[in-house]
């Protein structure tokens, strides 16, 4: 089974800036890691390929220091890296992002099944998977918490807000994963040194074959047009050790005025 | 697909979230909210239905503000296919030619839309937390929290048609109009747009209401102040007194005190109750980023510079082994004395 996984690379700070003129995230100098969703992608694929045999691909478009996140996806076991990067990219919405990945998987494949984290910790738009499967013309599953080879496919359990769906799909598929799928190892000291070694083959939009105006910020059906940091006021009520009596009363009176006290016989 | 291709002309759509068969209740916050959009742009509601045979109606719609509803039944519909699903779904909006599609920011609905915006060609922004009408360009403003809720940006879809948004579920109340009629309508739809390899093995049904924190209007979380995992039993009956759901921060699911579906935060989910109670919770950013947006906040801690209280409406700082038995007690006693 031949596996790619999307990695992304976020920022690893609170403190992430925007350009105000152009409302995008500035991802120069601010140190950054693989996005969490992406690792338990990686070691899925990891531990797929283990079982079957198969190679891993690891994919990223980001600026040129997105190589990093795809050494450390090396380092852990990844065969290969694609790293799109070009000036043009700058800017890309999820649908701009979607475009140019689902080109990349093209032009590296074939393979059998592609991982993508459930969402990233910066944009949190959980788009990207779903455009990119639709984009290829895949079958794809969301918010996924257990994965499994089986004949011919894979079966999948996705977390739902009622409980669980089970679904079987048939390969090659796009799989966005959850959190509790697995817990992603630490990379040994081998892969670590691999990972410095191995090759991160980089793309630019030449490569795709694509017009600048189809991809980055002008290719993007949005536009932020404001940004704003809000500053959640709320004004405290504190209460110490010796008036918890009061403090008690006040979250009593608050949740009788709220009406969420009726205890029981609510209609 | 570009302006002009596609003019608009077919109003708002709202994507239905249909569980199990049923309308879920957050399709009749869109309805009002979708509504009001296109009262400002002076046109029309339609919502567009995709499930399984089922004996339940459509009409409550009509009453949020809909004009039509165009209503897919079928047993292939029955279980989200969100190939399927979203195939349908845009071929309603290709031939509907809507301004504004909008579905609930749900695992369904978050599913569903990007597949829509990548067949249809156009934007979307994700998880909604306010749409408006610009005055001066007619647009869809779309405002969004991003990066944990440190930023709120405000997103538009200035070129291409439908804008599209998943809306926060909560975030806009349903009203009614009152007594209104509409349209149901059940589009002709080609054999192929059912076709799949995807197959629906099984669906479980959790009936731990617990599990989905997003529904309640108190979510009473508990951290690493817990000290140890017995800690959660004690916050389970506050929150069964309030008939409300048990969050956690990360650390304490990391510990396997909890399940991962309870976590609050940036890598868990974000939850907006009317009231949110953290116990022996810091406050990390990461954290803030799940909850900082619920109506009230109370939070109990033994450090009064945890930086829970500065986002807090009611501070209570003291060791939550005492307090929260001390509110236990009083919730009780409220409860008897209304009983008797
Ligand atoms: C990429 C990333 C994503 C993350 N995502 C999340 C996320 O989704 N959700 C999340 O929660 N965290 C997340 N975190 C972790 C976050 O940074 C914090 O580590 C975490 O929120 C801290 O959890 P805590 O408040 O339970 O523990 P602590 O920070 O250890 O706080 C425990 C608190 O309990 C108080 N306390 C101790 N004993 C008592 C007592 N007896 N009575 C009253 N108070 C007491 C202490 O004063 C302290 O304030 C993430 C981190 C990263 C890097
Ligand atoms: N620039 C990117 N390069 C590679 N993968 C990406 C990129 N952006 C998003 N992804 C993938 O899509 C997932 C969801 O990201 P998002 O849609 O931005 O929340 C991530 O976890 C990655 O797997």
């Amino acid at each position: 089974m031949d596996i790619a996984v999307l990695i992304k690379q976020v920022p690893d700070t609170d403190e992430v800036k925007m350009d105000p003129e152009k409302g995008t995230m500035i991802r120069d100098g601010v140190g950054s890691l693989i996005n969490p969703l992406d690792l338990n992608a990686l070691e899925a694929a990891l531990s797929l390929t283990g079982q079957r045999q198969g190679t891993v691909t690891v994919l990223s478009m980001g600026p040129p220091q997105a190589e990093r996140a795809l050494r450390e996806g090396l380092a852990l076991g990844a065969e290969r890296a694609f790293l799109l990067s070009d000036r043009a990219f700058a800017g890309a919405d999820t649908w701009a992002t979607a475009k140019v990945l689902a080109m990349l998987l093209e032009k590296t494949g074939p393979y059998d099944l592609i991982l993508a984290g459930g969402k990233a910790t910066d944009g949190e738009t959980g788009q990207v998977g779903p455009e990119v499967a639709t984009l290829l013309g895949l079958p794809f599953a969301t918010y996924v918490s257990r994965l499994e080879a089986a004949t011919e496919g894979v079966t999948v359990r996705r977390t739902v807000e009622e409980g669980y769906q089970r679904l079987r799909l048939p390969c090659p598929c796009l799989v966005t994963v959850l959190h509790d799928l697995n817990e992603p190892s630490m990379p040994t000291l081998a892969g670590k040194k691999r990972g410095r070694r191995a090759e991160v083959t980089r793309w630019g939009l030449a490569d795709l074959g694509l017009d600048a105006s189809e991809v980055g910020l002008t290719g993007s059906p949005t536009r932020v047009v404001r940004i704003a940091h809000p500053k959640i006021a709320r004004k405290t009520a504190f209460y110490g050790a010796k008036d918890l009596d009061k403090g008690i009363a006040h979250v009593l009176a608050l949740l009788r005025e709220k009406a969420l006290l009726q205890g029981g016989d609510r209609p | 697909m570009r302006r002009g291709e596609a003019k608009g002309l077919g109003g708002v759509f709202v994507v239905a979230e249909v569980r199990r068969g049923r309308l879920h209740s957050c399709t009749l916050e869109l309805t009002s909210k979708a509504r009001e959009l296109a009262d400002r742009r002076g046109k029309d509601v339609t919502v567009v239905v995709l499930r399984g045979p089922s004996p339940e109606g459509v009409g409550d719609l009509f009453r949020y503000g809909a004009d039509r509803v165009l209503l897919v039944e079928d047993e292939r519909l029955a279980s989200l296919n969100a190939e399927v699903h979203s195939r349908i779904v845009a071929r309603l909006v290709e031939e509907g030619d809507p301004e504004i599609v909008l579905a609930p920011a749900t695992t369904s609905g978050r599913t569903l839309l990007p597949a829509v915006a990548a067949l249809t060609h156009t934007g979307l922004t994700a998880d909604c937390t306010g749409l408006e009408i610009d005055d001066e360009t007619g647009l869809l403003l779309q405002t969004r929290p991003a990066i944990g809720g440190n930023v709120i940006a405000t997103i538009r879809t200035p070129d291409h048609l439908p804008q599209m948004a998943t809306v926060r579920p909560k975030t806009f109340p349903a009203s009614s109009l009152g007594e209104r009629t509409g349209s149901v309508e059940r589009p002709e739809l080609e054999e192929a747009l059912f076709e799949s390899g995807v197959v629906c093995l099984e669906e479980e049904t959790v009936d731990d209401e617990e599990v989905d924190i997003q529904d309640l209007d108190v979510v009473v979380s508990g951290g690493k102040g817990l000290k140890r995992p017995e800690g959660f039993k004690l916050l389970r009956e506050l929150a069964d007194l309030l008939e409300g759901a048990v969050g956690a921060s990360r650390p304490t699911v990391e510990a396997k005190w909890i399940s991962y579906p309870h976590q609050v935060g940036l890598s868990g989910k974000v939850v907006a109750p009317r009231i949110y109670l953290a116990a022996g919770i810091s406050g990390a950013v990461q954290h803030l980023a799940g909850m900082q947006t619920a109506e009230t906040v109370i939070a109990v801690n033994k450090d009064p510079e945890a930086p829970i209280f500065r986002v807090a409406d009611i501070a209570l700082c003291g060791d939550l082994y005492e307090i929260l038995p001390r509110l236990i007690e009083a919730l009780r006693r409220e409860r008897e004395e209304r009983h008797d």
